[in-house]
This record gives structure tokens, sequence and C-alpha cells, in this order.
């Protein structure tokens, strides 16, 4: 184990959803719809660890970017520049998402429920909100349309919710069905990846269980952490610690030193 | 007459109180000088369409020329919270303002439908998401091929829409390229298009992959160097990620907020002088290169 005092929660998670990714490539399934912040990161660590390297989509339109630092907005020069093709707005979105050519889509949010439904939108109520968010963005086709959908959040109790104060974008909607019944061709939130370990939606009820905890945290961690009656998966996991080339390289990805 | 003229007198022939106005770039070439103009002249009660509404739509905001906003996504890229909208909205600062989401993919569908002269655009969307009851401008039909239910969402066609390109020749044929975003359909699904560019050239030298707009469906065209400025123009100018990093901070306090508008928009001429003001040094390349 890289015995290194400065790895946070957050390098936990961005190594753990480029471990993901690393690992869908392999089974050629590798074209990954990127959002920028920590989704970013983890596809641009995954580039520089694994062969074949996942192909990274930016919803500017940049298909195949291989920045060498990490962009601050989905639309960087850095992500233009490095691509194999830059499409318009409305042919990443109609001829690459939702015509099926996107295995993964990698999301954030503010609030995540028990089913994996997500909330980009507001906290509180719409019309006299707590907290006003961006928005919707790219996420409810992402949601939708992707092969399957990596969340990365950190895990609190205000995150992880009974029932999103918005849905925003479809994980499993109120459960089993619910995707069909509303036509969504992609295959829902498949993997959760927090600060304190990853969730799997069962198959069956569509719940998100915990199936993996991160070095060090317990299971009533997990549980004070989050809004829901927690359930774990039997014959839970231990996340294998971050190893050297996994932290020096996010390091140097996150430094824009040359690789 | 050539279509080519000063952004002063495109803004004040063109937008008028009350109008719809679409201003696009997706992060790359925003209109942010077309933006402050409209911010000089003072224009009140737009309804603003913008997917992205960034800083540019922040500063219409919180100086009080919007009235209605449609968008997809609100927020400093990389950054996090666009302040002033978020005033707006959470306490009606500096006034009221109504707000229509969408999607991206809804909002791209809305923008191509209103550039092919069709009444609506469809796509695989909105099924199951809580936008559906803000908004009276998607429904659901039923394909006539497969059955398969779609959503409908209707055309936009904005009075203005504005766009910052890289250049233009003389006749007023403008050229984009690089992460064109939306601006193509955002331009053909307006009354009146606008747009402003880095530079203005005798011949304009096809480029690969570039979009060009022939003079012929334009309205006007400003020559406006850094008119993206802190988006960017590729081949011209750099993103400036400090000033988006800073916006953070002018943004978040009202006074702050109203003595930079004043100083650095309301109070300087033209977008030349607000670059000044702002210390910004006008670098840029030539002719793309």
């Amino acid at each position: 184990m890289a015995s290194d005092a400065t790895l946070t929660a957050d390098d936990v998670m961005i190594v753990n959803a480029a471990r993901a990714l690393g690992e869908l490539a392999r089974a050629g399934r590798a074209t990954c719809f990127v959002g920028i912040g920590l989704p970013s990161t983890a596809a641009n660590l995954a580039r520089h660890l694994y062969r074949p390297a996942p192909v990274l989509i930016y919803e500017s339109g940049c298909i195949g970017s291989k920045p060498s630092r990490l962009p601050l907005s989905i639309g960087d020069g850095e992500l233009g520049d490095t691509a194999d093709a830059v499409v318009s707005v409305p042919e990443i979105f109609a001829y690459w998402l939702q015509g099926g050519r996107i295995d993964v889509g990698f999301l954030g949010g503010a609030q995540l429920d028990r089913f994996g439904n997500i909330n980009s939108t507001v906290i509180g109520s719409y019309e006299a909100p707590k907290t006003r968010l961006p928005g919707a963005g790219g996420a409810p086709e992402i949601a939708a349309a992707a092969g399957r959908v990596i969340v990365i959040m950190r895990q609190t109790r205000r995150a992880f919710v009974e029932r999103c104060d918005f849905r925003t974008s479809l994980g499993f909607g109120d459960g089993p069905g619910d995707r069909k019944k509303h036509g969504l061709t992609g295959g829902g939130t498949r993997l959760v990846i927090t600060d304190l370990g990853i969730l799997e939606p069962e198959s069956g009820t569509c719940e998100l269980v915990m199936t993996q905890l991160h070095p060090g945290v317990s299971r009533q961690q997990c549980l004070e952490n989050t809004g829901w009656k927690l359930r774990f998966a039997d014959g839970l996991n231990e996340t294998v610690p971050a190893n050297d080339d996994e932290l020096s390289t996010l390091r140097r990805v996150r430094s824009g030193e040359a690789l | 007459m050539s279509i080519i003229v000063d952004l002063r007198q495109a803004i004040a022939e063109h937008v008028k109180n009350g109008m719809t106005v679409a201003m696009e770039g997706f992060t790359h070439l925003i209109p942010h000088a077309a933006g402050h103009e409209i911010i000089r002249q003072r224009i009140r009660d737009l309804h603003v369409i913008r997917m992205t509404p960034d800083v540019i739509f922040d500063q219409l905001i919180g100086a009080g020329c919007v009235r209605k906003l449609t968008f997809s996504w609100g927020g400093n890229p990389g950054v996090g919270s666009l302040h002033r909208f978020r005033d707006a909205v959470e306490n009606s600062w500096p006034r009221a303002i109504e707000i229509e989401e969408h999607s991206h993919a809804g909002m791209a569908a809305r923008y191509s439908a209103g550039a092919s002269g069709l009444p609506f655009g469809t796509l695989r969307g909105y099924r199951g998401t809580d936008l559906l009851d803000l908004t009276e401008n998607v429904r659901f039909i039923d394909c006539p091929f497969t059955g398969e239910k779609l959503a409908a969402v209707r055309a936009i066609n904005s009075d203005v829409s504005i766009v910052h390109a890289q250049r233009a020749d003389r006749e007023g044929n403008v050229q984009i390229w690089g992460i064109i975003g939306v601006q193509k359909e955002a331009l053909l699904s307006a009354k009146v298009a606008i747009a402003t560019v880095e530079e203005v050239v005798d011949r304009l030298v096809p480029r690969p992959g570039a979009v060009v707009l022939p003079a012929w469906v334009m309205t006007a065209v400003a020559c406006v160097p850094n008119g993206a400025h802190p988006s960017f123009a590729m081949g011209y100018s750099e993103r400036d990620n400090d000033f988006y990093r800073e916006w953070d901070q002018i943004s978040g306090d009202r006074v702050a907020f109203e003595e930079w508008i004043q100083r650095h928009v309301i109070d300087t001429p033209d977008h030349g002088a607000f670059m000044h003001s702002i210390a910004r040094a006008p670098s840029r390349g030539r002719n793309g290169i």
C-alpha cells in the first residue's frame, strides 16, 4: 500500500472510478461521456493508466480528447485541440449519445436517492429553493441513453437521500421496471463510487446497496452518512488500496506534467 | 450596403426592450462584448436564451436586463455557482426573473427545429424527470412508424441571435471553427442574426471543418477583437481561467458586482476600453494562427 499521508477521500474516489472505467475498457466498452470535475479527473487518470484506454467524449462536441492538463470547463481549448473529432452540440447529443454510441456516462450530482436517481436542479422546493443548482445540462439524456452510468459523489446524509427533492436524471425511477416503462435505452446507474466505498443496484429490487468499503471505513460510518436505510451486500468487499503507480499518475494528471 | 457595422449600432438597431434574444457559444466563442453592449444600452425586459448561461448571463441578470431566462445549465464552469443568477432566482434581486429549463439535448433539438423551419424537434428525452412538469414546451408524441413515445420540443425562433466567431470577410460571410457548439442553429433559427468577429479579412481562406454562415443569412457583423473574453476564440486567444475564478468573488457580493459593472462596462465606451479597464492585454494572433 502506498503509505501516503496526503491521500484524500477524493483521491480514493477518483482512483476507484478510474479502475472501474479501466475494467470496462478492457472488456471493450470504452466510450465514455465525461462531465467536468471529479468525473473528468478520473477519466483522464484511466486514460493514462489503462490499455486499451477509454475514449473520452465531452458534451462540447469533443470526441476522443486527450488533454495534457485537466480542463477547467467542458469546452477548454485543450479538449478541442487534442480531439479526434469535434462536432456540433446538436450532433454530439443526437448522433453520438442518443444514437447509442456511448458505453459509459460519468455523472455527479447534489443528491442521489436509493434508486440511483440524481438531482442537480434544486435543493428544497422548486418555487422557493433552498439552493438553486446549475440544472440538468447533459445529464438527463446521459442517464437515459448511456450503456451504464457511473456516479461519483461524496457520501453524506444530505446528499444520499430517500427521495431526491427534484428528479433531474433517472436511475431506476421508483424501482424495477420503471426504466422500461419510460422507454429509456441505457442501463442506468450501475455503480456509485463514494469516499466511503461503492454502491451497486441490487438485482431484483434495483436498490443501491453497499458492495465495497474503502480501507478503514466502517459499516457504521456508511449508515451515518446515508439518508435511507442502507443495506450491505453479502460478501462485502474491501477496496484494494491505491498503489504508487495510481497515485503518482494522479498527481501528474493534476499538475499537468507530461505523461 | 455592407452588413459590417459597429457593435454599438448593431445592438441599438436590432435589440429592443422585451425581445427574445439567444446568445450562444458553448464555452468557446461566448459573445461577451455583445452582452456588455446590451448592458451599456440599458436594454430591459429581455427573454434571454442560452444553453449554458455562465458569466455573461450572470452579468445581464445582475444588471437587470432580464425578464425571463430559458436555459439548460447555469453555472460558472469549473468554478461553481452563478451568484447573480442565484440571487435573482432565490431572492428576486435585482428583480424577479422567470426561468424555463431544459436539458442540453432538448435545447439542441429546439434550436435545430427552429433552424429547420419545423414547429418542433423530437428526441428520446425528458421521460421520468421532473423537468416535464415545469414547461409547456415539451409534449409527447407517438412515432407513426414504431409507436415509440418520443418527446416533442417546441422550436426556438428568437427575435435576435448573437454569436462570436473568428472572422468574416468584407461582405459579411462568417467563418467559425473549433468547438462550434450550437451557433449555426442559433443563427439560422433567428429573425435577426448578429455576429461579432475577431477580425475582418479581405478573403476567407477555407478551413477544414469550419462552419461558414454566408452573408445573406446574416443581419449584422461587427469586428470586435477579444469579443469573447474571458471565453476564447480558437486561433486568437486563450480562455482566461483566472477571470472565471475572480468572477466568483466579484459576483458574490451585490455591491462589488454593481461597482464592477459600473466601472468596467457602463463607464467604458466600447470593448477595447473594457479590456483596457480590466487590465487584460489584447494579445491575439492574426489570421487564426
